[in-house]
């Protein structure tokens, strides 16, 4: 199975192991992942305000390649996720904005069709938790994991739909399939303090530390996250329990964790 | 812009309708600026739906929203303020010499690690 896949701008550089262990691991799993040609950035976070319009072209022509290739588009970073999702909504829903935004496509309009995974969906939705359990090698057994949803991959939900918004369960299902144990706490869907780091770092490491406390006392010994901006908030305000990505979990379960060169 | 003209395009560029608000304060209770902020969620809606533009142009809430969206979510009337906060922050971002952080601001902000997310992402939130 091939699918298109946009890692985004982070991926290719500080968090270099969230996209090579989320293609590692998904070639284990019978799916290979096809990096679009020529991305660019999806500008980390979604303006919603309607007459943005150059802000959303890269995601517009991301899809629009996936389009080219007839193939569905996989995403892994929670922020790339939300910015491509809520734009192919707004292209979907929002006629004047799609018209305005098509007049910058020089080779044909963007219908909004293209289908969009996160990473998460694509096991859940696509592979299957059982085809994970079969492939499992190094079991996780004992490992106390809390998931971190932050608000990306959940909100807003008329546009994510990802799971339910205030109970979700697909990471925990993943973290089950693995073998570990999932730690449900009750910030696990609460922002970090994302970009206000930049405008108030002591606001922010207030956001994290609420959020990675809240795991701990819930007797977490690892959280796990797939946005780069909440791993570097939590670790960065002195999170007492260690913070990785879900994919670096995964290939660590499927045993390919020490093929990987990249950091 | 003059008053009733700046009221009208902002709830027009966020796409709110901010008569639906029933005040319950829901999105304030659940805001996690809300420390940070002088003006909460449930006040820029008022505020915009009377047309009170000016302090919330001037307010410094407007940088201290996460953009999380638990606000759009939780809301028991669907009224979205997260997008009337936008729409108020880049009438203020979008005026000449007034972005809210520049190039020369990051260098001091960042280390070794930083992601680039969180670069591109202030920028798009604090400038234009
Ligand atoms: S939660 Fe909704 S209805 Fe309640 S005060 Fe906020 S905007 Fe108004
Ligand atoms: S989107 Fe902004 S205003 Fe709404 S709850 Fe989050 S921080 Fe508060």
């Amino acid at each position: 199975m091939k699918f298109s896949y946009f890692p985004g701008c982070t991926l290719k550089n500080k968090a270099k192991d969230l996209d090579e262990y989320a293609r590692k691991s998904a070639e284990v799993l019978g799916v290979t992942l096809e990096e679009i040609e020529d991305w660019q950035c999806c500008g980390g976070v979604f303006t919603t305000s309607k007459d943005e319009i150059a802000t959303k072209l890269s995601s517009v022509r991301i899809l629009k390649a996936a389009q080219a290739k007839e193939q569905a588009l996989v995403t892994v970073c929670s922020a790339c996720h939300n910015v491509v999702k809520q734009t192919n909504y707004a292209m979907q829903n929002d006629s004047e904005f799609a018209d305005k935004v098509n007049r910058y496509m020089d080779d044909g309009i963007y219908d909004g069709s293209t289908k969009i995974y996160h990473y998460l969906e694509l096991i859940r939705d696509v592979i299957g938790y059982d085809k994970v359990k079969e492939k499992v090698v190094n079991s996780l057994a004992g490992k106390k994991v809390a998931a971190y949803y932050g608000c990306l991959l959940l909100r807003p939900n008329t546009v994510m739909r990802m799971d339910d918004p205030e109970n979700p369960t697909i990471m925990e299902d993943l973290i089950k399939a693995l073998g570990a144990e999932a730690v449900v706490y009750p910030y696990r869907n609460e922002c970090c303090g994302g970009y206000v780091r930049m405008e108030n770092t002591e606001f922010a490491e207030k956001k994290s530390n609420t959020v990675s406390n809240s795991a701990k006392l819930a007797g977490a010994d690892v959280i796990v996250t797939a946005c780069p901006l909440c791993k570097y908030n939590l670790e960065k305000s002195g999170s007492e329990i260690p913070v990785v990505y879900i994919t670096e979990l995964l290939a660590d379960a499927l045993g390919i964790k020490e093929d990987n060169n990249g950091k | 812009m003059e008053n009733k003209n700046l009221r009208d395009e902002i709830i027009r560029r966020s796409g709110v309708n901010p008569t639906k608000c029933m005040r319950c304060g829901k999105c304030t209770g659940t805001c996690p600026a809300f420390d940070e902020m002088e003006y909460h969620p449930h006040q820029f809606v008022y505020m915009v739906e009377s047309g009170d533009i000016e302090p919330l142009l001037e307010s410094k809430s407007l940088y201290r929203c996460l953009t999380c969206f638990a606000c759009v979510d939780r809301c028991p009337r669907g009224v979205e303020p997260a997008k009337l906060v936008e729409a108020v922050r880049l009438a203020a971002v979008r005026q000449q010499g007034n972005n809210h952080m520049t190039a020369n601001d990051v260098p001091a902000k960042i280390e070794e690690d930083t992601p680039q997310q969180l670069i591109v992402s202030a920028f798009r939130k604090y400038t234009k």
